[in-house]
């Protein structure tokens, strides 16, 4: 799909650290970690997606999931929040750790609410800005004021300036880009501690893609994010992590920087050299 | 240490039924389920009542019920045979005139019109279908009854009187009527439902005719319906399905005599007609009886002929998507 | 060979114009009933067919206030049998139903909407008539609310499957319950579709006779209440119209427009409805 090119790596994701072959887990391990992914095999009906991967998301920082069509990235995070429970037959084995609870057995309703989503189309509710930001809130029975947080989340989706005198146009007005990040405010309103997004660029042009890659910055401070990517280019800009997944099993998880330059498993690099996919 | 955990899809939900139960889900579940499940309830109750309420004329006539031609009320002797006579022959003649008229005009909606012109179209008649029956019938009575009267079927007599068919003396009201009247309310459910079959004729098969050197005609009469059949067969059985069940209209120009004719022009009656004129009349329970006998009759006529056209519609469909 | 050629492009022609000829007779037969409608119907409608009962026979005048209402009632009564289990039944079928109960449940709904409307009169009338022994605008609407169900049933259901999977995912993600989501986002959605499928339901019941005959029945006077027999529009377009009086053809022709006029004004605003629902969810 993508002509290979150079990529530039980031000079902030992992300032620091130097370039070793230790292995992306063990890197992690030493960051306080948010989500351990471990022996988790996925099925749907009789058709294995995932096989015994094992990963560990570190918390406040980016980690990419990459890999070709059909490797298993979107089902992977889909995991993390449970969304594939949408899916007749599907099910998960195996056990993930957020903050040391069982995700796959905890509330689905309160793993949500700590787990926010952003999809890959934009899914604006057919509602007014305002409610959209909103609805998280409401459904979730918060208190307080919802303006107050709805003013900030989107401040923090960056959206704020461009929307503060039609909050109460209907969302589909919105630009494509706009509604993407209107759909990350709406996931920020209930202050999640993780945040997935399955290729929430794919639909989106250069300059909107820009701005969300520029969010993520931002909102790492607050947020542990895990980023579903088929662009490599975005994944080495905007991930501290990488994960490479190849049909259903991880190939390889390093630091970014790594994974990018010296991988260690030979299908990485076909892969990251543009042999494949 | 590690937890072992298998099937999550049912696991959880078990586990947090008490929460679920809070949230909703399951009292949503279970309301949205009594409604549906109250609508198999009225199907059922509604075969049991015509079932339980028709007993006295079914035990007391038998199969023997479907081939008299006696409706006695006063004697209490009750055959349906004039009314399975006059609904068939009527619905027969509807078919008739409304089978080329409402192909012919599917035909030209599906292929030949514009887009724009085609749509427009096809919501009038979406519109016609909508008027409702007893109008059908308000304008048949004043309109067709006198048209048919003074000039068809005095013309059709002169022409074609060596048929038995157009013998006898001239009502107006009668077989023809209702099977005129009841062609045109037809008309609008055969072309709506032929014409989404052509349109889902995958494009190549017509293509490939007129890549031959067809005409157009040619085109759309040997490549594009032969693969609508099945779906066409469908719309003619659905139109027919609700020829036979349609009451106002025929009612209001049948004629209203339980009668079998050889001639068109001859008084009638069909199964909606004569449960719609006598069923408030009805005295006796038996009288009752005989006419739920025959609104099951109707029903279960109908509902073969549902069966079937559905059948063919989906047939096509597939077909269609196969080679899509 | 030539003349095979000439023979097949007339056959071409000739069949063409067939088609467009049916098509424009099939379409023609709308505008000759709205025609004949409203040269006739208009004529005998004044303010007196909005205000007054019906004369007794052999007086002229008067008009068809009870039968207005009468409709108006039983339309009323339909919906309330009708929209809940529509509406309910088709959330069922699109969001919750198992494969099994589903399918048995879309029968069921398929073969009610197949049911010639007079035999849906026959049980309304054994399931109350019978056993209250007497007419009422209670079975009358109970018969035109079992017509309504199918519409709304099928109708549901096919337009809260339209509302994008994506959308319940959203609601979802942010830990809403299926259905809160549901409620929330996908009703909402789906909501002016709905609305269009319930207003053609009410359309097609508005003009139905045959099931009235024998459940509403009919009154000359005003029906108190809804335990007694009522007039209505449908019913008394056809005593009027096979009665011999021109006066109360004049009547028929006054009550069949109006009647049309309720029903195609119904459709079209149905109809708008959706297409400016359409229009919004495609900017």
């Amino acid at each position: 799909m993508h002509a290979p090119v150079k990529i530039a790596l980031p000079s902030r994701s992992l300032a620091g650290l130097k370039p070793d072959l230790r292995r992306g887990d063990e890197i992690a391990a030493e960051l306080p970690l948010r989500i351990q992914i471990s022996r988790l095999n996925f099925f749907y009906g009789a058709k294995q997606a995932l096989r015994n991967v094992h990963l560990k998301i570190a918390g406040n920082r980016v980690t990419a999931l990459i890999g070709p069509s059909g490797c298993g990235k979107s089902t992977l995070i889909r995991t993390l929040n449970r969304m594939y429970e949408t899916i007749r037959d599907a099910r998960a084995e195996g056990q993930i750790l957020l903050d040391d609870q069982d995700v796959l057995s905890l509330d689905v309703t309160d793993l949500r609410r700590r787990v926010g989503m952003v999809f890959q189309k934009p899914n604006p509710f057919p509602k007014s800005i305002f409610d959209n930001v909103a609805y998280g809130l409401r459904v979730n029975g918060c208190k307080g004021s919802l303006r107050e947080a709805v003013e900030h989340s989107l401040h923090r989706a960056a959206l704020w300036e461009e929307v503060k005198d039609q909050l109460h146009k209907s969302a589909y007005e919105l630009s494509g880009g706009q509604q993407q990040r209107l759909c990350i405010a709406r996931a920020l309103a209930v202050n999640p501690e993780v945040l997935l997004l399955d290729e929430p660029c794919s639909a989106l042009d250069p300059i909107s893609t820009a701005k969300i890659e520029e969010l993520l910055f931002h909102l790492k401070q607050t947020c542990t994010i895990v980023i579903v990517t088929h662009n490599m280019q975005q994944a080495a800009r905007v991930s501290d992590f990488t994960a490479f997944l190849l049909n259903g099993e991880l190939v390889e998880f390093s630091p970014t920087s790594q994974l990018f330059t010296t991988p260690t498993d030979p299908r990485t690099e076909a892969y990251i050299t543009g042999r494949f996919g | 240490m590690a937890m072992e955990r298998a099937g999550s899809g049912r696991g959880p939900r078990s586990r947090s039924l008490v929460r679920r139960l809070r949230s909703g889900d399951e009292i949503a579940h279970l309301v949205t389920f009594l409604f549906a499940g109250s609508i198999l309830l009225i199907v059922g109750l509604l075969l049991n009542e015509l079932w339980v309420n028709s007993a006295l004329a079914r035990h007391k006539f038998g199969w023997s019920f479907f081939f008299t031609r006696v409706w006695d009320p006063v004697f209490e002797q009750f055959g349906a045979l004039p009314f399975i006579f006059g609904t068939l022959v009527t619905s027969a003649l509807a078919l008739l005139i409304a089978i080329p008229v409402g192909l012919g005009a599917a035909i030209f909606l599906a292929e030949l019109a514009p887009p724009r012109i085609s749509d427009a179209l096809a919501f009038l008649l979406d519109l016609l279908a909508a008027v409702p029956s007893v109008i059908y019938g308000l304008i048949g009575i004043f309109t067709v009854v006198p048209l048919l009267r003074e000039y068809v079927e005095p013309f059709l007599k002169a022409t074609l009187g060596f048929l038995p068919l157009f013998q006898g003396p001239v009502y107006g009201v009668g077989f023809l009527a209702a099977g005129v009247v009841l062609a045109v309310m037809i008309v609008p459910f055969i072309i709506s439902v032929s014409r989404e079959v052509l349109l889902a004729v995958p494009r190549e098969q017509r293509e490939a005719a007129l890549a031959l050197g067809a005409t157009r005609w040619e085109a759309t009469w040997k490549a594009v319906v032969p693969f609508a059949r099945a779906g066409i067969f469908g719309s003619i059985f659905l139109a027919l399905a609700r020829a036979l069940g349609e009451t106002m209209a025929v009612t209001m120009v049948i004629g209203n005599a339980p009668q079998i004719a050889a001639s068109l022009f001859a008084p009638g009656y069909s199964i909606a007609a004569v449960i719609a004129n006598e069923f408030t009349e009805a005295t006796g329970d038996l009288y009752l009886h005989a006419l739920i006998e025959l609104g099951l009759v109707l029903f279960l006529l109908t509902f073969v002929l549902n069966g079937l056209a559905r059948l063919l519609i989906l047939l096509t469909a597939r077909r269609g998507g196969a080679h899509a | 060979m030539s003349f095979r050629r000439r023979w097949r492009k007339s056959v071409n022609a000739v069949m063409l114009s067939v088609t467009g000829i049916s098509a424009l007779v099939a379409v023609s037969v709308l505008f000759f009933i709205l025609g004949y409608l409203v040269w006739h119907g208009a004529r005998a409608l004044n303010w007196d067919f909005f205000t007054k009962l019906p004369k007794p026979v052999g007086e002229t005048g008067g008009g068809m206030a009870n039968a207005i209402v009468g409709s108006a009632k039983l339309l009323l009564l339909a919906s309330l049998v009708g929209v809940p289990v529509g509406l309910l039944g088709g959330v069922y079928l699109a969001e919750f139903g198992g494969r099994t109960v589903s399918f048995a449940v879309r029968y069921a709904t398929d073969l009610l909407n197949g049911v010639p409307s007079i035999v849906i009169g026959i049980f309304a009338y054994t399931m109350i008539v019978l056993r209250t022994r007497h007419f009422s605008t209670i079975a009358g609407g109970l018969a035109l609310g079992v017509m309504m169900i199918p519409i709304a049933v099928r109708s549901t259901e096919e337009f809260l499957r339209g509302v994008p999977h994506e959308l319940r995912e959203g609601a979802m993600a942010l830990g809403a319950s299926k259905w809160k989501t549901i409620a929330t986002v996908v009703a909402p959605a789906a909501y002016r579709g709905i609305l269009t499928a319930v207003l053609l339901a009410l359309a097609r019941v508005a003009g139905e006779t045959a099931p009235l005959l024998f459940t509403a029945f009919s009154n000359r006077f005003w029906s108190p209440g809804w335990n007694q027999p009522t007039a209505s529009l449908p019913v008394m377009i056809f005593t009027y119209a096979i009665a011999p009086y021109e006066d109360w053809h004049q009547q028929a022709w006054a009550a069949g427009l109006v009647l049309l006029g309720l029903v195609l004004a119904t459709n079209l605003i149905a109809r708008a409805v959706l297409s400016r629902g359409v229009s919004m969810q495609r900017s």
